[in-house]
């Protein structure tokens, strides 16, 4: 039994639990007021929790289970209570915390209102619920809860869209929950198949067995339903095509925290499930996830590239959404590689991608607020948005996240892809090294691309003209609530790049293990 | 009487190897001793079912309210007596020895195991929530009190006399039993309406009864027996010639159960039927109803045509597949803003659902004992029950002021808080997404029953029908949290006595919601029903 983890989930659910009870009061804008506030307490404890997790981690063994809780909860279907952190959930989990800190304290001061939007209580119910199922899918070590905790975001993450979005809301947040519904359940199929093949839930019993036990037939099978769950979750090519609307619809905290922690779920489960519970089934599949990985990479950068391109209509949302796509396609691509240096490198851009598009959705979203639209072509006009003219501070941490995303070195966009490609230019014993190589080629055309539409978004948000007509008048600049929770997010997005060894340090003994290395 | 009757069949088992002599050396083993405490449960409520039409006849107008209450005390009761029936081995009685092949129960006509009690449980209680939910439309809807109260738990002893049954002249006498009455109660509205549903519940029912009927005869002209047990050893050892026979028989058997349990293609009564009953009686059959079918068709498969388990498992697995999609591809094309909707919805997704309880049963063709996944779809007919009764609870409270389609349910959240959210709770539970954990772990034993046997392509369905599913069902629970709109409910608003609900409704919901969640907090609780073999 570890109190802190368990705290960890119980606070945010016991917080969602008091805002069905009426105790904020009777008076609708102060009850809002309250919750809004109880919101960032409880959130905020959840992170000190988090941070008090990550400082009595013993980070000389990460890759032993730490804090580990076990207990029986449904003997009948052998589900347990198991939870304890590694080198590879730990920094997740910090990340969780932090996102959703800073997404509360961002929404105390501007969540969406007008006509249909409910009240903050509900905001505040089911975003705390959408932290429990986030921090349970990183803490979890039995199949089904961690199945049980992929479906817990679904519902807040779909009324989180359906009532606080914009636009075509309501088809978007359909979309998002059928598509992941139908991913997750496809990947139930293939945790139960391994379940009753292997006779056990636990996922440490099952990564200790490393597939033994298991012919390669039900790997194959049951690596493929999995593969294909989280693959809708990740997202990869070609299942992506819920997340650009998703994205384009979500409020911005939603946004934040789809892109900086559901995607992340996905690849979590690639690296905690797939690897080494199913090992010859992913190496049969490997090859096919970096092929869809690559086209991947380079169809989120091709996509970004035409919605960057001037008259095209292209929405800033939507623009991010599909370079979360080719983002992902990297982690993925580190992940198929099956080396330590390719999964560590995707770790780390899973984290680095964390930081960054969180950053840019605040900004975009924020850019959003003040145009009242994100419409690309809207914003510019005919010489640029000139943001580093109205709103200098805005512009240049739009600037600052946009160089981040496409790998300057120095940032933590940097290491992530230089080492899942490098993970790809030598894969594991087994993989066709050719057709890697090819990959790897492919996403390095993607790096290119990359750089492109980032900046020639930089160029038409944050150049120009300031005198030209635009379509508002003024542009506020940075407020200090935004620069309160963005600041933490710049910062570690410097600090991972100045000092990667501080997440690589964490991860790599704990790759090892997983890869039955170590 | 049953035992009479079953006693009477025995000497005719000809063909066996074991034959009774029809002299008697010993009268006095004819004279059977009854178990009273195993026949307790279906028996009460039996009783409590004469006690009312009685008291009925006696009582003055105004005290008739009490009827209800008498009979939920009665099904409370009838509840109660499960408890002495949980421990130790199970009970038996209206035995006859020496019937062929006779182990421990198989000469038994009633076997209160694990297997009966938890489908009593599921028909008594679901009745009680029946019940409780129909205090209100009774008064509301002017029916006749004791009549209704009186079929009502006729019904119940029917369907909790059914899976006790082993033997296939029980079967069929507690099927109708349980069906007879329902036909009744569908039409106590006595509006053009129910009189349309109920007739048309009654020639189909009827059509599968007689067509259920002709397979028993066959089978029982087969093998040899009417005794569950025996008729698989009868079947096994059948002559070669009777074997077209004997198949014969357990298709049309098996067709019978598959209308009660609206297994498509015999489910196009169920909108129909629904719509035109009153409200809890709708409810009641959704659970109840399909209870006792699903009960008698596990009984009918898993025991007696255990010879034919490939045979069955497969057309069971076709079914199951066939059902699910039906359902909710119905329930999809169902328009939110027609009267009625929201009953009719209810409707095509319990169309839905029961696909997903025949899953365990096709599974338990092809596993080797055959018994074990029968536990999935108990566990999953039990959540199945509490939630959807309680769906039906949340449509009648407010059907009562507002209309039952589903667009009556726009802003159901600003104008009834607790209502709304247990509403969605259910809703949720039907789809099987948390909060609704229970549904969630009750989808989780039935695609792991699939799983288990090999029956990969059907999980695969399954999966693709849950999320159609989720479809409508989150189409509506977004209605409840919806602005409200027009507000349709303001108008009255003014009085403040039709704002309360009733304390029945009131008690139904929160019981029905409470137990939800404690089964969400503890699954175990309910999926121990799962967790190994029921006989």
């Amino acid at each position: 039994m570890n109190a802190v983890l368990i705290a960890l989930l119980l606070l945010p659910l016991l917080g969602a639990a008091l805002t069905l009870a009426p105790v904020f009061g009777a008076d609708r804008a102060v009850a809002d007021r309250r919750a809004l506030r109880w919101n960032t307490v409880v959130t905020g404890a959840v992170l000190l929790l988090a941070v008090a997790l990550a400082a009595g981690f013993d980070h000389d063994e990460p890759a032993r289970m730490q804090a580990t809780t076990d207990v029986s909860w449904i003997p009948a279907l052998h589900v347990r209570l198991h939870l304890g952190v590694d080198g590879v959930s730990l920094p997740l989990i910090v990340l969780t915390a932090l996102l959703t800190f800073l997404c509360a304290l961002y929404s105390e001061k501007r969540l969406p209102d007008g006509d249909g939007v409910p009240s903050a209580q509900a905001f505040v119910g089911l975003f705390l619920l959408l932290e429990v199922g986030m921090l349970a899918t990183f803490a979890v070590l039995d199949l089904l809860l961690f199945f049980l905790a992929f479906e817990i975001v679904l519902i807040p993450m779909y009324f989180l869209i359906a009532r606080w979005g914009s636009g075509a809301k309501a088809p978007a947040a359909n979309r998002f929950i059928l598509y992941t519904l139908l991913g997750s359940a496809v990947m139930l199929l293939g945790f139960l198949l391994i379940g009753s093949k292997a006779g056990t839930f636990d996922m440490q019993a099952l990564a200790a067995a490393h597939g033994s036990g298991l012919s390669h037939t039900t790997q194959v099978i049951a690596a493929l339903a999995i593969l294909v769950g989280l693959a809708v979750k990740a997202p990869a090519w070609p299942l992506h095509s819920w997340l650009p609307d998703a994205h384009t619809a979500a409020p911005t905290v939603g946004s934040v925290l789809l892109a900086g922690v559901l995607l992340k779920m996905g690849t979590y489960g690639l690296v905690r499930v797939l690897l080494p519970i199913v090992p010859d089934g992913t190496s049969t599949l490997a090859p096919y996830l970096g092929a869809f990985a690559a086209v991947g990479i380079v169809y989120g950068s091709l996509a970004c590239l035409a919605l960057a391109r001037p008259g095209s209509k292209g929405d800033l949302k939507r623009l991010i959404a599909y370079s979360s796509v080719g983002h992902m396609g990297f982690v993925l691509l580190g992940i198929a590689s099956l080396t330590p240096v390719g999964v560590n490198g995707a770790l780390f851009a899973n984290i680095a991608h964390g930081l960054i598009t969180g950053l840019l959705f605040f900004v975009v979203g924020a850019i959003k607020d003040r145009y009242g639209t994100a419409d690309l072509d809207t914003l510019s006009g005919a010489t640029g948005a000139a943001l580093y003219g109205r709103a200098p501070r805005l512009g240049a941490l739009l600037a600052f996240a946009a160089v981040a995303s496409l790998g300057l070195p120095g940032l933590a966009g940097f290491w992530g892809e230089l080492l899942a490609m490098f993970g790809a230019f030598d894969p594991a014993e087994g993989l066709s090294r050719p057709a890697f190589v090819t990959y790897m080629v492919l996403a390095g055309l993607g790096t290119l691309l990359t750089a492109a539409y980032l900046l020639i978004v930089v160029k038409r948000v944050c150049m120009g003209d300031p005198e030209q007509p635009a379509p508002v008048a003024e542009v506020a600049e940075l407020r200090p609530y935004e620069a309160v929770s963005w600041t933490p997010l710049a910062a570690l997005t410097l600090l991972a790049g100045l000092w990667p060894a501080l997440l690589l340090g964490l991860s790599n003994p704990a790759v090892k293990h997983l890869l039955g290395g170590g | 009487m049953l035992a009479a009757q079953t006693a009477a069949l025995g000497p005719h088992s000809t063909g066996q190897h074991t034959v009774t002599s029809l002299a008697v050396a010993n009268p006095g083993s004819l004279i059977q001793s009854v178990d009273w405490v195993a026949i307790a449960p279906p028996l009460i409520a039996a009783v409590a079912a004469l006690a009312v039409l009685v008291t009925d006849l006696f009582l003055p107008e105004r005290y008739k309210k009490w009827l209800g209450r008498l009979t939920a005390a009665g099904l409370a009761l009838a509840l109660i007596a499960l408890l002495p029936l949980t421990g130790g081995s199970p009970r038996a009685t209206f035995c006859v020895q020496n019937v062929a092949g006779a182990t421990d129960n198989a000469g038994c006509s009633y076997v209160a195991d694990h297997f009966a009690l938890v489908f009593q449980l599921l028909a008594l209680g679901g009745a009680l929530i029946a019940a409780l939910l129909s205090a209100h439309t009774v008064e509301d809807e002017k029916l006749p009190r004791g009549e209704y109260w009186f079929l009502l738990l006729s019904s119940a002893t029917g369907a909790a006399l059914l899976p006790a049954s082993r033997d296939l002249a029980t079967l069929v006498i507690a099927l109708e039993v349980a069906s007879l009455p329902a036909f009744a109660l569908v039409a106590l509205r006595r509006d053009g309406r129910g009189a349309e549903a109920a007739l048309k519940f009654f020639v189909s029912s009827v059509t599968a009864t007689a067509v259920m009927l002709l397979g028993i005869g066959f089978v029982y002209a087969a093998s040899g027996s009417l005794h569950l047990g025996a008729v698989a050893q009868g079947l096994e050892h059948a002559p070669g010639q009777l074997k077209p026979l004997a198949e014969a028989g357990a298709v049309l058997t098996l067709v019978g159960f598959a209308f009660k349990v609206a297994a498509v293609p015999f489910h196009f009564w169920v909108p129909d039927t629904y719509t035109g009953a009153p409200l809890p009686v709708a409810g009641y059959l959704s659970v109840v109803g399909k209870a006792a079918g699903l009960s008698g068709l596990a009984l009918a498969t898993t025991v007696a045509f255990r010879p034919y388990a490939h045979t069955w498992g497969l057309a069971l697995a076709v079914l199951a597949a066939l059902t699910m999609t039906v359902g909710n591809v119905g329930a999809l094309r169902q328009r939110f803003d027609t009267r009625y909707s929201a009953v009719r919805l209810l409707a095509w997704s319990s169309v839905g659902q029961a696909g997903y309880l025949l899953v365990p049963l096709a599974a338990a063709g092809y596993a080797p004992t055959g018994a074990d996944p029968l536990g999935a779809t108990a566990a999953y007919a039990l959540i199945y029950g509490v939630v959807n009764l309680g769906a039906f609870g949340v449509v009648a409270a407010v059907g009562r002021r507002a209309g039952t389609s589903v667009d009556d349910f726009r802003g159901l959240f600003a104008r009834r808080r607790w209502t709304a959210l247990a509403l969605a709770f259910f809703l949720l539970c039907l789809a099987g997404l948390p909060p609704g954990v229970i549904g969630l772990f009750g989808k989780v034993v039935v695609f792991r029953a699939a799983v288990d046997a090999g029956l990969g392509w059907l999980a695969v369905v399954m999966a693709v029908n849950v999320v159609v599913a989720l479809y409508y069902y989150l189409l509506w629970t977004a209605r409840l949290f919806a602005p409200a709109g027009d507000e349709p409910a303001s108008a009255g608003a003014g009085a403040p006595d039709e704002r309360r609900l009733p304390a029945s409704l009131t008690a139904t919901l929160g019981l029905t919601a409470s137990v939800a969640v404690v089964l969400s907090v503890a699954p175990q609780l309910v999926l121990q029903v799962a967790g190994g073999s029921l006989f």
